[in-house]
């Protein structure tokens, strides 16, 4: 009896992964028979809400791609910088400090960066870049990426500390100093670790919403140019359901499109982080 | 090699500069939320005053408050933390106590890690699709409340499976020998021992759901109600009522994201106010947190 219960609460994850699917992919079917998906993958506009729609995706995967890129420029050195000194050079007590400021700092609620950018960041870049719009990609993407540091930091150091210790010794044993140690011994053999927290770190930011929803505008616009204004895929869900659509309209169909296709683009990072990160676990 | 032929006085130098570039680095990500926390308090300093907490949403920003979003925000998280907590907790006893090894464990495990990974707009649309219109549950406090604890579930589950885990395995076999079952001693021993541990998971979920805004927008929370749900507390027999479960709601991101995204500066001063309250919020749980695990490390040494 007990044990029934509690398998079936394990079984709760299995389920909500079931109807994850199984909601998404109902609802964006009758999506997809009013547009061919050709036309989806395709079309340079999305526009599902105007009186003659148009329906790419392709404006909100670059929108989100320029993001997230931004992102990954901000977390990936600062993150890695982070982990190797935590890691490697700094004494106990720093440490125990610093992990829970970090914690901290992966905790803010995301519509609080979200104000952060706007707020903050926006002015701050708007007298650094002349002419830059108040709803902007750049500082939406450099406001992820300082989200998503602690956790590309935390994930890469455990990726280090599970190098073992011997091999430090034998580099010490060489010769070399600590920060080579750190770059030829320690960073080589924690890279597949490494590569996990930094597509674990895509994939949050492709999936980060309140950011963009605040701060990089909601017009969805097919450009690569960071400090322009543009939706995202997340900041387009967000909008149509900020509004009262029915529920059979087209256009509530095409979250679960957009949502659908997110969803794609998140698993196939995450699994393949998971790859790696076992990976690097049976290395040793 | 370049680095190796040159003279020791030189690389001990590289390291001392690495490590003033890491600590660079670190003071700036603290600065980060400090200059945050900082900004919100200042920012939101003029409407940080009793009146905010105690009032409604309104049109004209001066005497708009949190009074809804607050209580929306605590029922949700009454909901959040009456399922998720059972449900994870229950999980992870299955995972760590009973599971055989074999496929159905596997594909649990599975779907618990990738859960975690799964963006938190996307629980709102599955949310939008089987809570708001398959069962029916419309845009209430108990969709809202049963999303979040989804969402929540595999932080709970890895939490309270570690804190399980760190019980050790002479506690079992002593129980075992005194001829209990195994749900007895899971119940009466290896649980309660964790208990700071799962505690410590759930402040940590119930931080991550407090602050959540995307799935609560996309089930549909308004922005602008100037009521109260239902009240949980009734003066006849049986003097609980749970009519507020169907209510519609507002909660305290959706207050503030509503507010920053007006053009009017004045409703920018609430965000920041609201924001202040917030972000102090999911400091403290995690503060909390952080603290009690700390003393947990240092009572139990097995």
């Amino acid at each position: 009896m007990i044990e029934a219960l509690l398998l079936l609460a394990g079984l709760v994850a299995v389920f909500t992964t079931l109807s994850i699917v199984w909601i998404l992919v109902t609802e964006a079917l009758p999506f997809f028979r009013r547009v061919p998906l050709g036309d989806f993958l395709t079309d340079t506009m999305w526009t599902p809400l105007f009186a003659e729609p148009r329906y790419g995706i392709l404006p909100l995967l670059a929108g989100t791609l320029v993001t997230t890129a931004v992102a990954l420029t901000v977390a990936i050195p600062a993150g890695t910088i982070i982990a190797i000194h935590l890691s490697e050079f700094a004494s106990r007590r720093l440490r125990e400090v610093v992990k829970p400021a970090l914690e901290m700092l992966g905790a803010v609620p995301t519509v609080v960066y979200g104000y952060f950018a706007l707020a903050i960041v926006t002015p701050f870049l708007q007298k650094l870049i002349p002419g830059l719009p108040g709803f902007n990609m750049l500082s939406a993407g450099l406001v992820i990426g300082i989200m998503i540091v602690p956790y590309v930091a935390s994930v890469s150091e455990d990726a280090m500390r599970a190098v073992p210790t011997h091999m430090r010794e034998g580099s010490y044993a060489m010769g070399a100093t600590r920060l080579q140690t750190a770059l030829r011994v320690v960073v080589p053999g924690a890279l597949s670790g490494m590569a996990a927290a930094y597509i674990l770190g895509i994939s949050r930011a492709v999936g980060e919403t309140m950011v963009v929803a605040v701060a990089a505008g909601l017009q969805p616009n097919l450009t690569w140019d960071p400090t322009e204004s543009a939706a995202t895929i997340t900041s387009f869900i967000v909008q149509v359901t900020l509004g009262d659509l029915p529920h059979d309209s087209i256009g509530y169909q095409s979250i679960f499109a957009a949502g659908l296709v997110l969803l794609i683009v998140t698993l196939a990072f995450n699994v393949a982080g998971f790859l790696l990160a076992r990976r690097f676990r049976e290395a040793y | 090699m370049l680095a190796a032929s040159g003279g020791v006085v030189r690389r001990k130098r590289f390291d001392r500069l690495f490590v003033v570039l890491g600590m660079l680095v670190l003071i700036a990500a603290l600065a980060v939320l400090l200059a945050l926390f900082t900004d919100l308090v200042r920012q939101g300093a003029a409407r940080l005053n009793p009146d905010f907490l105690t009032s409604f949403a309104s049109r004209r920003p001066a005497q708009a408050g949190i009074l809804a979003a607050w209580v929306g925000t605590s029922l949700i998280m009454l909901v959040t933390a009456c399922v998720a907590v059972p449900v994870g907790v229950a999980a992870a006893i299955h995972l760590e106590e009973y599971a055989p090894k074999n496929w159905l464990t596997a594909i649990i495990e599975i779907n618990v890690t990738n859960l975690a990974g799964v963006p938190s707009i996307i629980y709102g649309l599955l949310a939008l699709g089987l809570f708001v219109y398959e069962f029916g549950l419309g845009q209430s406090i108990l969709a809202a409340g049963l999303t979040l604890a989804l969402l929540i579930l595999p932080i709970v589950i890895v939490a309270t499976r570690e804190a399980l885990r760190a019980v050790p395995r002479t506690i079992r076999e002593a129980a075992y020998a005194l001829g209990a079952t195994r749900w007895e001693v899971t119940a009466h021993h290896v649980l309660p021992y964790s208990m700071g541990g799962v505690l410590t998971g759930m402040i940590i979920g119930l931080s991550r759901a407090i602050g959540e805004t995307a799935p609560i927008i996309t089930i549909g929370a308004l922005s602008f109600i100037a009521f109260l749900p239902t009240p949980p507390f009734t003066g006849e027999f049986p003097f609980l009522s749970f009519a507020w479960l169907g209510d519609p709601f507002t909660a305290m991101p959706i207050q503030m994201f509503n507010w920053v995204s007006r053009p009017d500066p004045a409703f920018r001063v609430n965000a920041a106010a609201a924001g202040a309250i917030l972000l102090g919020m999911t400091l403290l749980m995690n503060g909390l947190a952080i603290w009690l695990r700390h003393r947990l490390r240092k009572t139990f040494q097995w």
